[in-house]
């Protein structure tokens, strides 16, 4: 038998037989939802997180008097904390501990996975977020308060189209990164992708196709958002100049 | 129309302006003049609150508006501002620009703001700009639509911080246009400008502002005929 009848073989035994692309396939579909969904979580968290820090840090201590000053800087406070805590620490141990110790209760890995990675990703979105709040230039939100429209308002309609609008790439490269980050769920026993070419690996005693198989999985999607980001920042700097 | 008493504004130890007390009457047409740094911008800014006073009272039609509970939206609606560099929408069209605070105030329907801005836009003759985005108007164009936003929500006053300081020379003239054909329609302005031919013709009254306060007031023709203080005359042997 030639070298390529060999490695007919060897992959008919790896993925064909007993199904076990499957592994590959059921693996890839729990990825992208554990990604999608922790992506819209941390896109919530995210915003809500930016424009309590630039409400806090653009209303002077003067504007923060009273009970919804007060809120405010509560909130900010809570921010602060969680930005901390989220950046300061492995979102594998994240994971171990809203797996084994905040969720114990929940027989739902994916839940698990997805609360865990929104959460995580919510904090680097919120960086992003602030500073594209940051970046649009002050006189729009002073043009929009001296219409008589509210910060909430001209929060709403102004700034954060152009902030998401100057974002999208970093946004997207986030999404990446998030992606990856997600092939540590096998630590909670959740059969994600990584995890389907690791099951193949130990059931064959064949290492290199499964997990090469495994890469070429998300070297293509992530060149995918790649391409996609290069072709988004190319009409945004198109618009840019309308 | 507006009253402003005993008004302070310090940032940090830096105090720039130093009790004003000044009133403007419906229908006047004042013009504020000044050394750059003077204070001028954070008066005017004082007026609709932009920037907080640090003491004093700004009274806009008997409202003090420096007072907890005022509703500061509500007063800025019916002042109208226009800053130096435009502050258009760049993410909107121009007729968004126009529609958007009439709009989200619900001051009025979508058709209605639609037609309102259309007759103001045939009114300096940017009508067939509508429906494209800032980023395609000359200067003086975008400061003319920058009126004009200001003008939809039918505001008692307007304030102008240096409107044509941006503009290329050529472009000047038209901004000054607007704001003459505005003055002639009896609308209340306080206007901080360096175009002193503006203040000559159309002022009814010239502030001179240096180092925080008010030095000098009076007609244009006492400010730049005869000016009794001597920054004031300083100034104006600089700039005419
Ligand atoms: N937001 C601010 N923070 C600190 N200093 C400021 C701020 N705005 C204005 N100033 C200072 O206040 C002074 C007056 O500024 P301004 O009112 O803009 O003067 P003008 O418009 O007459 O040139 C200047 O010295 C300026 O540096
Ligand atoms: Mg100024």
């Amino acid at each position: 038998m030639g070298f390529l009848g060999e490695l007919k073989e060897r992959l008919i035994f790896d993925f064909i037989e007993k199904q076990r692309y499957l592994y590959i396939l059921k693996g890839l579909r729990v990825t992208a939802i554990v990604t999608l969904l922790a992506l819209v979580l941390g896109l919530v968290i995210g915003v809500v997180v930016a424009v309590i820090r630039t409400a806090h840090d653009q209303t002077g201590e003067k504007g923060r008097q009273g009970a919804g000053g007060f809120v405010l800087s509560v909130l900010n406070f809570f921010c602060r904390v969680y930005l901390t805590v989220i950046r300061g620490t492995p979102a594998m141990v994240q994971l171990l501990l809203m797996f084994f110790v905040f969720l114990a209760s929940s027989t739902n890995k994916v839940l698990v996975a997805v609360l865990t990675f929104g959460i995580n990703s919510g904090a680097y979105v919120a960086e992003i977020f602030r500073s594209g709040i940051m970046s649009i230039d002050k006189g729009q939100m002073e043009a929009g308060r001296s219409l008589g429209l509210g910060y909430g308002k001209t929060m709403q309609k102004i700034i954060l189209p152009q902030a998401v609008k100057n974002v999208l790439p970093a946004l997207v490269n986030e999404m990446i990164t998030l992606l990856k980050e997600t092939s540590i769920c096998g630590y909670i026993g959740l059969n994600d992708l990584t995890r389907g070419g690791d099951i193949i690996r130990g059931n064959t005693f064949d290492a290199l196709p499964p997990l090469l198989a495994v890469a070429a999985i998300y070297l293509v999607i992530v060149m995918f958002f790649t391409w996609l980001m290069g072709r988004l920042e190319r009409r945004l700097r198109e618009s840019d100049n309308r | 129309m507006i009253t402003v008493k005993n008004l302070c504004k310090s940032f940090g130890e830096h105090e720039v302006l130093i009790d004003i007390n000044e009133h403007i009457a419906p229908g006047e047409k004042v013009v504020i003049i000044g050394p750059s740094g003077s204070g001028k911008s954070t008066f005017l800014r004082c007026m609709n609150l932009l920037e907080q006073p640090t003491k004093g009272q700004v009274i806009f039609d008997g409202t003090d508006i420096t007072e907890k509970g005022v509703n500061i939206n509500e007063i800025r609606q019916q002042m109208g501002m226009v800053f130096q560099h435009f502050n258009l929408f760049p993410h909107l069209t121009i007729m968004e620009n126009l529609t958007l605070a009439p709009i989200e105030l619900k001051l009025m329907g979508r058709e209605q703001a639609n037609e309102e801005a259309l007759r103001l836009l045939n009114l300096v003759n940017l009508s067939e700009k509508a429906d494209t985005y800032p980023g395609q108007l000359s200067g003086g164009q975008k400061q003319r639509i920058a009126i004009v936003r200001s003008l939809m929500l039918k505001p008692k006053m307007m304030l102008f911080d240096e409107p044509t300081s941006a503009l290329d020379p050529e472009m000047v003239g038209e901004v000054l246009g607007v704001m003459k054909d505005l003055a002639r329609d009896g609308m209340t302005m306080a206007v901080v400008t360096h175009e002193m031919g503006f203040a000559r013709e159309v002022a009814t009254r010239v502030l001179f502002m240096d180092e925080g306060r008010i030095r000098e007031q009076g007609t244009p023709e006492q400010i730049f005929g005869n000016p009794q203080n001597e920054r004031t005359q300083e100034f104006l042997s600089k700039v005419l």
